[in-house]
């Protein structure tokens, strides 16, 4: 059965069941492959992406939940804290394998779009179901304090 | 041979710009020039439009090899940083080998150790022969000419690499081109040099293997036995037939299990959820932990093997007898899975005259023949294109390919014709196997007048490296160097102490987990450092340079930096609760301070000092990245991971009950570097030792409890 989606400002009809995992249609059926497989139960958040504007776990959110919906992925994210986020990532270099970090990098958005001055606990609230094996929290904290700063101009 | 194949799509890209400048090594072990890569092994290309390409022979997991063997390269060639481009080499131990391990492979934190002279040289070749096509184009001396940032200059005249790789194709360098002296560099040593990787991985275009899509591919999964070494007797899938995108289900022929082919991912998970299968668990692991863990300690009672260098139980046990005070502390540390972010997974597709696989591959120089041998081809045959790998921490890194040779397994058996991607899910990595293996420990440690008299010390732990292809190397009169290592080797002026193995057999699989041995070594033998410290009345930081004070390199490297992560964490704060470790491992020497504070009885681990000595540090920013990430790797696992087992089978099975550590348990951490001229060493593994043992020593300084059976919480301990 097909289904209107609207992905990165596209409309995209795509044919897969009602209850197929919104990562696998991104991945498998529109080749959006920066949004990753982690864990398959939303809970580490490598497929995080942004429906309405709002940070989601892909894996758990199925395709039947999101027509009508504006879907974002990491290959389509722009604006000011995208931007922001993006420039502080590269600045002080917070990847590593990076095989997280599009979602990492999609939850920060969301916490800056919604908190723009964010402290140390809101980022850890914010940024606890994301996880990253290489331990770049570190780096992601900083990261997410630089581009709150970029953000600020 | 098929390398031809492969070459062609490693250089596609050059063929389709004309004219291009390989440097490499030629078949005579020589450094050359050519306008092709037919007779040699680039590591160097640089097309008409000047940018230079680096062929990093190394896979990337994370650990900066891209960045870091770009830098010898860009240095030597004095090339421009911001355009520089690195290349994934295919798969080929003729040209790509590790030098260390004489085939193609990355591990044991060498990427940089065993490439700095080569990729410096390759760089230095470039140079030598562009310069001199600059300076016979430009009739000028080529010690006239110049490079700055990838511009050649003599004079007046200018030229970007691309207008002289015509000429420079035709010329000959130097069979050891010579490298700069280490005071004109300016890329190596610098600090916040970019990563090459960043910025493809901070917008989702970066391709891993599970990214790959081949035309025509089917996806596959595998239901494996639910305990190691079970076979399959029979299965039953007419329940998966109505699933859509199901395409089969067959038996794979060496009887580990069932491959099930979907038309994509979804499909596939779906379809294996509805598989029955029966088992013989006849030659199966069958017992459970607490089992398991008395297996091990039973076997500390004799050991097989005394590993010490001059160590002799008998004598040890003599002067145990003259002590004025004993230790005798148990350790138990438990299996533990990588994890990796991907799960594991790869793409094998056929090829005019072989296979093709598409693979995070860490050792494709093991991959290549081990998989031919399955599918009866010759290792040429088998073609390995690396794409980028998402984590690995040694699961990549199997010595058996387990997971290309269950990828093969399942492109034979569905016909050998249609493209098959493998894929992982969490719940296979978590139950998997290839853990850090279980370990039982024993130590009795015997003072008088506050000086150690005797240390015996036993080790129980299954062995990664026999029967694998590295046994010939790593294994020695029967001892595995890598269960031992950390401990058989310490560097402490211990007196008397004997050192005991005996190798627990079980069929859960066992593979090298970042650090390897020294992950559970370190622990024991900083722990005990400490607690004998204590024992003696003595500063802990004191009293190991006590013991360091031999005046051997390698502990003056270890004092060296124990004395500065003791410094610059403050060491001795009053109203500071804090632990220290030192150690060695992969020739870099690395000391931890970590400072903890309690709150309601629960731990807050607050933050972590280091410093590490891995010799010349090529990319500093690197090197700390590494040092932070194998402090936080170690210590989620060292806090709460552990794999258990119920009669045979894993009771964890995703992120839920193999809990990662999160930024919420992620300490500030403050990295110092040794500044240092010697050769480099290895950084993605040691940083990763000390971590458990400074924290235990520091919960031990707040609370006055010891902590000898991990993970951490089933000792009792809470975290904040």
């Amino acid at each position: 059965m097909a289904t209107n989606l609207k992905i990165n400002g596209k409309e995209v009809s795509v044919d897969a069941d009602a209850d197929t995992p919104l990562l696998w249609v991104l991945r498998d059926d529109l080749d959006l492959t920066g949004t990753k497989f982690g864990c398959g139960v939303a809970s580490c958040g490598a497929c995080t992406v942004h429906v309405d504007g709002v940070a989601m776990r892909s894996c758990q959110t199925y395709l039947s939940d999101v027509e009508g919906t504006e879907i974002t992925t990491i290959e389509g994210v722009s604006g000011k804290a995208a931007k922001a986020v993006q420039t502080a990532w590269r600045d002080l270099d917070v990847v590593q394998c990076g095989y997280c970090q599009s979602g990492q990098i999609m939850q920060a958005i969301d916490l800056l779009a919604s908190t723009p001055k964010p402290t140390n606990d809101d980022i850890d609230t914010a940024m606890a179901g994301n996880a990253c094996r290489c331990a770049t929290y570190h780096r992601i904290r900083a990261a997410i304090h630089h581009a709150a700063e970029i953000m600020e101009g | 041979m098929n390398i031809q194949t492969s070459r062609r799509s490693f250089l596609k890209g050059a063929a389709a710009t004309g004219a291009a400048l390989f440097v490499g090594v030629n078949a005579k072990g020589a450094f050359a020039a050519a306008s092709g890569a037919a007779d040699l092994n680039p590591f160097v290309r640089i097309a008409p439009d000047g940018i230079v390409h680096v062929v990093i022979k190394h896979f990337e997991m994370g650990q900066g090899t891209t960045t870091g063997l770009a830098t010898l390269v860009a240095e030597e060639l004095d090339a421009d940083w911001e355009t520089l481009a690195v290349d994934l080499a295919p798969g080929d131990s003729n040209r790509y080998a590790n030098l260390f391990f004489g085939t193609q492979g990355t591990g044991g934190s060498t990427a940089i150790a065993n490439s700095f002279m080569q990729y410096r040289q390759a760089g230095a070749a470039a140079r030598e022969v562009l310069v001199a096509a600059a300076a016979d184009t430009w009739g000028v001396a080529p010690a006239d000419v110049t490079i700055e940032k990838g511009i050649l200059k003599a004079g007046t005249n200018s030229a970007h690499f691309g207008e002289m790789v015509a000429k420079a194709a035709t010329l000959t360098p130097s069979e050891e081109p010579a490298v700069k002296d280490p005071a004109q560099f300016t890329l190596i040593g610098k600090d916040g040099l970019p990563r090459k990787d960043s910025r493809g991985k901070t917008i989702g275009q970066t391709t891993f293997a599970m990214d790959v899509k081949v035309p025509g591919q089917v996806t596959a999964m595998i239901l494996r036995s639910p305990r190691f070494g079970g076979t399959l007797v029979s299965f039953d899938a007419s329940d998966a037939s109505d699933i859509n995108g199901f395409i089969d289900a067959k038996a794979l022929p060496n009887g580990s299990g069932v491959a099930v082919y979907a038309k994509n991912t979804w499909s596939a998970m779906q379809v294996r959820d509805m598989i029955e299968a029966e088992w013989d668990f006849s030659a199966a692991e069958n017992r459970s932990t607490d089992e398991m863990i008395a297996y091990h300690q039973r076997l500390l009672d004799k050991p097989t093997y005394q590993v010490r260098e001059g160590g002799d139980f008998a004598a040890t046990g003599k002067a145990l007898e003259g002590a004025d005070t004993m230790l005798e502390v148990d350790y138990v540390f438990p299996n533990l899975a990588h994890a990796p972010m991907e799960p594991l997974n790869c793409v094998i597709e056929p090829t005019a005259n072989g296979v093709k696989f598409y693979d995070g591959a860490q050792f494709p120089g093991i991959t290549q023949p081990v998989v031919a041998s399955v599918l009866d081809l010759k290792p040429e045959q088998v073609e390995v294109e690396t794409v980028y790998a998402g984590g690995s921490f040694g699961r990549r890194a199997t010595p058996l390919s387990d997971y290309q040779v269950e990828a093969a397994l399942a492109f034979a058996t569905l016909g050998g014709k249609t493209p098959v991607k493998l894929i992982w899910n969490r719940e296979d990595d978590v139950r998997g196997g290839y853990y850090r293996p279980m370990a039982a420990q024993r130590a009795k440690i015997g003072l008088k007048d506050g000086k150690i008299v005797g240390w015996d010390h036993r080790i129980a732990v299954k062995s990664i490296l026999k029967g694998g292809p590295f046994e010939s190397v790593l294994v020695h009169n029967g001892v595995d160097d890598v269960s031992v290592e950390g401990i058989k080797d310490s560097h402490y002026d211990i007196p008397s102490m004997a050192v005991g193995l005996t190798d627990a057999e079980t069929p859960v699989t066992v593979l090298w987990w970042r650090s390897v041995g020294h992950s559970q070594n370190a622990y024991s033998m900083e722990t005990l450092m400490d607690a004998v410290a204590v024992a003696a009345g003595a500063d802990p930081v004191q009293f190991r340079l006590d013991h360091l004070a031999g005046g051997t390199p390698d502990q003056m490297r270890l004092s060296g930096v124990l004395s500065l992560a003791a410094e610059k964490a403050g060491w001795g704060t009053p109203g500071k609760h804090m632990g220290v470790a030192v150690h060695k491992s992969f020739n870099s020497y690395v000391a931890e301070v970590a400072e903890v504070s309690v709150q309601d009885g629960a731990i807050k681990l607050e933050k972590i000092t280091c410093a590490v000595d891995c010799g010349l540090a090529v990319n500093p920013d690197i090197i700390r990245a590494q040092m932070e990430g194998g402090i936080g790797y170690g210590l989620g696992a060292i806090m709460r991971n552990k794999i258990t087992f119920t009669e045979g089978e894993v009771d964890q099975s995703n992120f839920p009950d193999y809990e990662p550590l999160r930024i919420t348990d992620m300490p500030d951490i403050e990295v110092h570097i040794v500044a240092s001229a010697e050769a480099p060493t290895g950084v993605g593994e040691p940083g990763l030792p000390p971590a458990g043992p400074a924290l235990a020593n520091a919960i031990f300084a707040a609370t006055g409890k010891r902590i000898t059976t991990l993970p951490m919480t089933d000792s009792g301990i809470e975290f904040v």
